[in-house]
């Protein structure tokens, strides 16, 4: 037993077969941390007015600042430092996206479950508005609600999470039909068991992986969603620049040739988004039982 | 067949009903136009006319009864803004969205089934594994920062392209259209483009995908073995199985396409129903954005049946059977 690989030893030994999915967790963790340390690596606090000077507005990248540095990057309409701006904007759209997969992650997971579990009426009902949710793009959805819900983080947050539960639910119910066919679940039955107890120990382990996938991916389509949605000005609120609304603030500049201010978000954005999709790519494939030898 | 197409009308008569209920209720309560509408210096009875008229003073089930009954008769309300029909207003922008669709799913097409077929089959050539490295960028970068971007190089720095509207417009059966001209085809051609990116990328895995699939099929095996050329294997015996999925999809996708112009065309100003309604959700002018979302609700309930019909169409082996049946 002693030799015997753990199965999260086999998953991480699986993961860094591939040069690419390693390549995009390592950015990742790049990301991650940036986003983490934004205060204690900015060379400024760009929300501290006082930092600011307006004099210092649209200066490009490699501008010398008053501070003694350099503004890498260039600065915005304000006088505020695009990378500090990029750390703290890059803060803002991970914890946006990680906060509302969490949340669509643990409805979609419990309406899932309950389908699966207890079938009938419930389940068709559950099942029927997931459907008809996911025949509609979700970028119109979530155009919808916040055309009713108004604007404001809360708001967002919630507008993707009702994108997304919908997702899980299906995932989650799909693995859980096949899972609760097993013998585990029927011995675990058979011991007189609590339905909440076989439900939480033994089906939920069980039908996690796909889930994981599903959720990776979907972390990354929640962060490009919120930066359409900032950008369309329906977003996040002035007061909390993720990096869809500091790429806005530069549209206006950008045809009088000032492209910093729209660009290195947008690079920001880009490489956030495509190293989480390396890692749910490789995350696909590693977690997936038919392709295991 | 027919039965099924009456089932599904039904559900989708129902599906508007609630979408209708939700979104009336929603848009209505939020917000209060009447303080972005009506001059800040209006006095008291000023305020109380302008209420009358627009009819927010009555009960909200009351406002609903009446937008419900003026719909089924074609009428959804008129726009606070520019005080004329709602639904007008929406049909009269519906050309350049379909346009612009169009002509982005039009680019996802004739460029995506080649690329795709290529890479599916010559995997693991050079060329193979960059066109399968460019649909994973293509589904990362988001929208309209590629628009804005296209925007910087085309318009900006080379000054080939017009940044934004749609230029000149010819009549087409009295419809306005952008691609009769050449002028009309420098606006249309950067956000078609943008548009077409994400669709592109799309199509090219699909593609992929079935094609290495069909490749280790026995017919496959059988038309070679046949002696049958290469060009005969793949444009008939391969193409035509690949493509029963990649209608559909285009099909599928098509209503998406005209959901996520509303970024495209945001971006490039471009006049369609997409803007009208970013605009009007700023100025907070409901009619707009309750008869958008109907028209769009309804756009997708009939392509969805049109796509369901043509798959059953185009592959005979699958039957169209209500899942409540």
């Amino acid at each position: 037993m002693a030799n015997e690989q753990t199965p999260f030893k086999r998953i991480a030994s699986d993961f860094a077969a591939n040069p690419i999915a390693v390549f995009g967790l390592t950015l990742l963790g790049l990301v991650v941390l940036t986003a983490l340390l934004a205060p204690l690596i900015s060379p400024q606090n760009p929300y501290d007015l006082a930092q600011l000077d307006v004099v210092e507005g649209r200066l490009p990248p490699g501008s010398a600042s008053p501070a003694g540095g350099r503004f890498w990057l260039g600065t915005d309409d304000q006088g505020r430092d695009m990378l500090s701006a990029i750390f703290y904007g890059l803060r803002i759209s991970l914890t946006v996206g990680v906060v509302s997969t969490l949340i669509a992650l643990v409805i979609g997971l419990a309406l899932g479950l309950a389908a699966a579990y207890f079938g009938g009426r419930s389940e068709a009902l559950i099942m029927r508005i997931a459907d008809i949710q996911l025949s509609f793009p979700a970028i119109l959805i979530a155009l919808i609600l916040l055309a009713v819900l108004g604007q404001g983080t809360p708001k967002i947050i919630a507008a993707l999470v009702t994108v997304q539960w919908a997702y899980y639910a299906r995932t989650v119910r799909s693995a859980a039909l096949v899972e609760r066919r097993k013998e585990y679940v029927e011995a675990a039955r058979c011991l007189a068991l609590s339905p909440l107890r076989i439900v939480f120990r033994h089906l939920l382990p069980n039908c996690l992986p796909p889930l994981i996938v599903v959720a990776t991916v979907q972390v990354a389509a929640a962060i490009a969603l919120e930066a359409t949605l900032s950008f369309l000005g329906l977003g996040l609120p002035i007061t909390e620049p993720s990096l869809g609304l500091l790429i806005a603030n530069g549209y206006q500049y950008l045809l009088s040739g000032k492209y910093w201010i729209s660009f290195f978000p947008g690079i920001a954005l880009l490489m956030t988004i495509v190293s989480i999709n390396l890692v749910g790519d490789q995350l696909r494939d590693v977690l997936n039982p038919r392709l295991q030898k | 067949m027919l039965v099924y197409i009456i089932r599904r009308s039904l559900q989708a008569v129902l599906v508007l009903l609630v979408m209708s209920v939700i979104v009336f209720v929603g848009v209505y309560a939020i917000g209060n136009p009447i303080d972005i509408l009506i001059n800040p210096q209006a006095d008291q009875t000023e305020r109380e006319l302008a209420i009358a008229t627009l009819g927010l003073d009555k009960p909200l089930w009351t406002q609903y009864g009446k937008f419900l009954l003026g719909a089924v008769h074609g009428d959804l309300g008129r726009s606070f803004v520019h005080s004329t029909p709602a639904l007008g207003l929406i049909l009269e922008r519906m050309p350049a969205t379909l346009e612009l669709a169009i002509a982005a799913m039009l680019i996802a097409i004739v460029l995506g089934i080649p690329l795709g077929l290529w890479a599916g089959l010559k995997p693991n050539s050079i060329a193979g594994r960059s066109i399968m490295a460019g649909s994973i960028l293509g589904f990362s970068l988001p929208t309209f920062w590629v628009g804005l971007m296209l925007i910087m190089v085309f318009s900006v720095m080379l000054g080939w392209l017009p940044s934004n509207g749609r230029g000149p417009t010819t009549m087409l059966f009295r419809i306005p259209v952008s691609f009769l001209s050449l002028e009309g085809w420098r606006h249309l051609i950067m956000p078609a483009t943008n548009l077409a990116l994400f669709k592109l990328a799309l199509l090219i895995r699909l593609t992929r995908a079935g094609t290495r699939e069909a490749l280790l099929q026995d017919y496959v095996k059988f038309a070679r073995a046949k002696g049958l050329s290469n060009a005969r294997v793949i444009g008939v015996h391969v193409l035509r199985n690949i493509l029963i999925p990649v209608v559909t999809v285009i099909g599928l996708e098509f209503g998406s396409v005209i959901a996520f112009a509303i970024v495209t065309e945001s971006v490039f100003a471009w006049p369609g129903m997409g803007k009208l309604l970013i605009d009007s959700i700023n100025l907070l002018d409901r009619p707009i954005i309750v008869a958008y979302l109907l028209v769009i609700v309804c756009m997708f309930i009939v392509i969805n049946l049109i796509v369901d019909v043509m798959y059953s169409a185009l592959d005979p082996r699958v039957r169209l059977v209500d899942s409540t049946s």
